[in-house]
């Protein structure tokens, strides 16, 4: 499990070393500093660009890295050795890997709940009313993949209401999904409620019911490895405090 | 020439010292990757792993994509290439840019600017869509488009720079001759920029079918109708690691093969 990650790995540590700034040997969990290279899932995107801006705001010597992508391509590149000091990940089992190569410092928790929402282009042309229009040929039906988290959810969700989907496409992470929705090339697709809020409009939602809804738990962890573990320990601090806990609701996450 | 004789051959015979050290370096930069994978194939699953159904489908929507989006590419970019080296047109030199352009743009937003201009809400997409039905995203046509958009600038750099370099003087006489414009171009032009039009058909076929980006952004991916081989690894990397190295084998073997077999022969053809 070593080598052929090294191009992200060394683009990372490339990023890291060009950014250059306070010194992480000094940084502690009480007085952090240097850089903090964090992880986290595609679906997290606009909530931890806050809470990194809030976070700097009260930690001026740190300066927070956000390495966002597909929570199993995040898992990989953790696996293959990448410089990362925190993952935040939108599901359990992506950190259950991570855990299971004992490359997790101390216990994951779970810092944010999302629930799955239909996503249709704004006024919904094709008049999807649920998961039952999933099965129909004639529309054009985007999942995320089946390895990245969305994609596992939506399948059991899907499963849960006895349909049988006729995908069109199987898209890398759940913003590139999202991206072809707004756009009207897809008719629907299964994504977060966080990500249909985080278009502002630009797609509509239509609420799966709670009996089928997957519920995805995100848990964050720091890392063995964490080139900075002071302020790793401090970003997740953050993320799991009031603050975070406000920044994630406004978002539309749930919170422990 | 009898003292010229032996000090040429010396030079030929000893190549300066730091030039072969570099000429290894850089020869190392193409071979380490491919040894770390060949290092990680699983060998003794290998047949099981190549016949699934994933594979199967990936490498036939790739062979099928590659060879429409080459004979695509053949299509239009040799008259483009002949419009281009021929015919002194204003904003000559914007042309041969936008021709290159694909070259140097990342494929993901070559991709999303073929989904906005050809998808089905897209400027010419929509209208094409309204009279014809015809949805190219997430379709193997969109495949191929996507391919060729990204592939086609090798044969039109290939042919308009051999049609530059070319004697004119052959056709010249072939029409004083009385040949035809049509013939000229059949009998003369082209078999004279043969060589390079096969190098610039084996580019473009190269490229479209190592082409990833600008598929996966505009024509989606979905297994058998959409997921060539760039695709199935990029998927497999995340879920099953021998899959993807698997596949990964199938694509520098079978790239390889191609690239040595035609380039043996263009040798020849010179």
């Amino acid at each position: 499990m070593a080598k052929h990650r090294i191009a992200i790995i060394a683009a990372l540590a490339l990023g890291i070393a060009a950014c250059g700034g306070a010194d992480a040997a000094d940084s502690t969990a009480s007085d952090p500093a240097g850089e903090v290279l964090v992880s986290a899932a595609a679906s997290l995107t606009d909530a931890f660009a806050d809470i990194e801006a809030a976070f700097e705001a009260t930690h001026p010597k740190v300066d927070v890295i956000l390495n966002l992508g597909g929570s199993s391509s995040l898992r990989e590149q953790i696996l293959e050795g990448a410089p990362v000091d925190v993952f935040a990940s939108a599901n359990a089992s992506n950190v259950a890997r991570v855990v299971d190569e004992g490359l997790v410092a101390g216990t994951p928790q779970v810092f944010a709940r999302n629930l799955l929402q239909i996503a249709v282009p704004s006024g919904n042309p094709a008049g999807i009313t649920g998961l039952e229009d999933f099965d129909r040929e004639d529309l054009l039906i985007g999942l995320c993949a089946e390895a990245v988290p969305c994609g596992a959810f939506a399948r059991q969700a899907l499963e849960n209401a006895q349909v049988t989907a006729a995908i069109d496409t199987n898209e890398p992470d759940v913003r590139a999904l999202l991206t072809k929705i707004e756009a009207g090339e897809l008719d629907a697709g299964i994504t977060y409620v966080t990500d249909v809020a985080s278009t502002g409009g630009g797609v509509d939602g239509i609420d799966v019911p709670i009996d089928v809804n997957a519920a995805a738990e995100y848990p964050i962890a720091t890392l063995v490895d964490a080139p900075n573990p002071g302020a790793a320990a401090a970003f997740v601090a953050f993320v799991i405090s009031d603050e975070g806990r406000s920044i994630l609701e406004s978002h539309g996450f749930g919170t422990p | 020439m009898s003292i010229s004789t032996p000090e040429r051959r010396r030079v030929r015979s000893r190549p300066p010292v730091f030039l072969v050290i570099l000429g290894i370096l850089g020869l190392a930069i193409f071979v380490i990757p491919f040894v770390g994978l060949l290092a990680r194939v699983p060998w003794s699953d290998l047949p099981e792993l190549l016949t699934s159904d994933i594979v199967v489908d990936a490498l036939r929507l790739s062979l099928l994509t590659s060879i429409a989006a080459t004979a695509l590419a053949a299509v239009l970019g040799v008259p483009l290439a002949w419009l281009m080296a021929r015919v002194e047109f204003p904003g000559r030199a914007i042309v041969r840019g936008i021709v290159t352009l694909p070259l140097v743009l990342p494929p993901v937003v070559g991709g999303a600017a073929l989904l906005f201009a050809l998808g089905r809400r897209g400027l010419v997409g929509e209208p094409l869509y309204e009279a014809t039905g015809l949805v190219l995203p997430f379709s193997t046509w969109g495949v191929v488009i996507a391919s060729t958009f990204v592939a086609m600038p090798f044969l039109v750099i290939t042919v308009e720079g051999a049609l530059r370099n070319l004697d004119q003087r052959y056709e010249g006489a072939a029409s004083t001759l009385g040949a035809s414009k049509w013939t000229v171009l059949r009998r003369v032009t082209l078999p004279m920029i043969g060589p390079s039009l096969l190098a610039g058909l084996v580019l473009t076929w190269a490229r479209a079918f190592g082409e990833f980006g600008a598929t996966i952004t505009f024509a989606g991916n979905l297994q058998g109708r959409t997921q060539t081989m760039p695709l199935a690894v990029f998927v497999a990397l995340e879920s099953d690691r021998d899959t993807a190295v698997a596949i990964s084998l199938v694509m520098v073997v079978v790239s390889l093969v191609v690239l040595i077999a035609l380039r043996e022969r263009w040798w020849k053809a010179l």
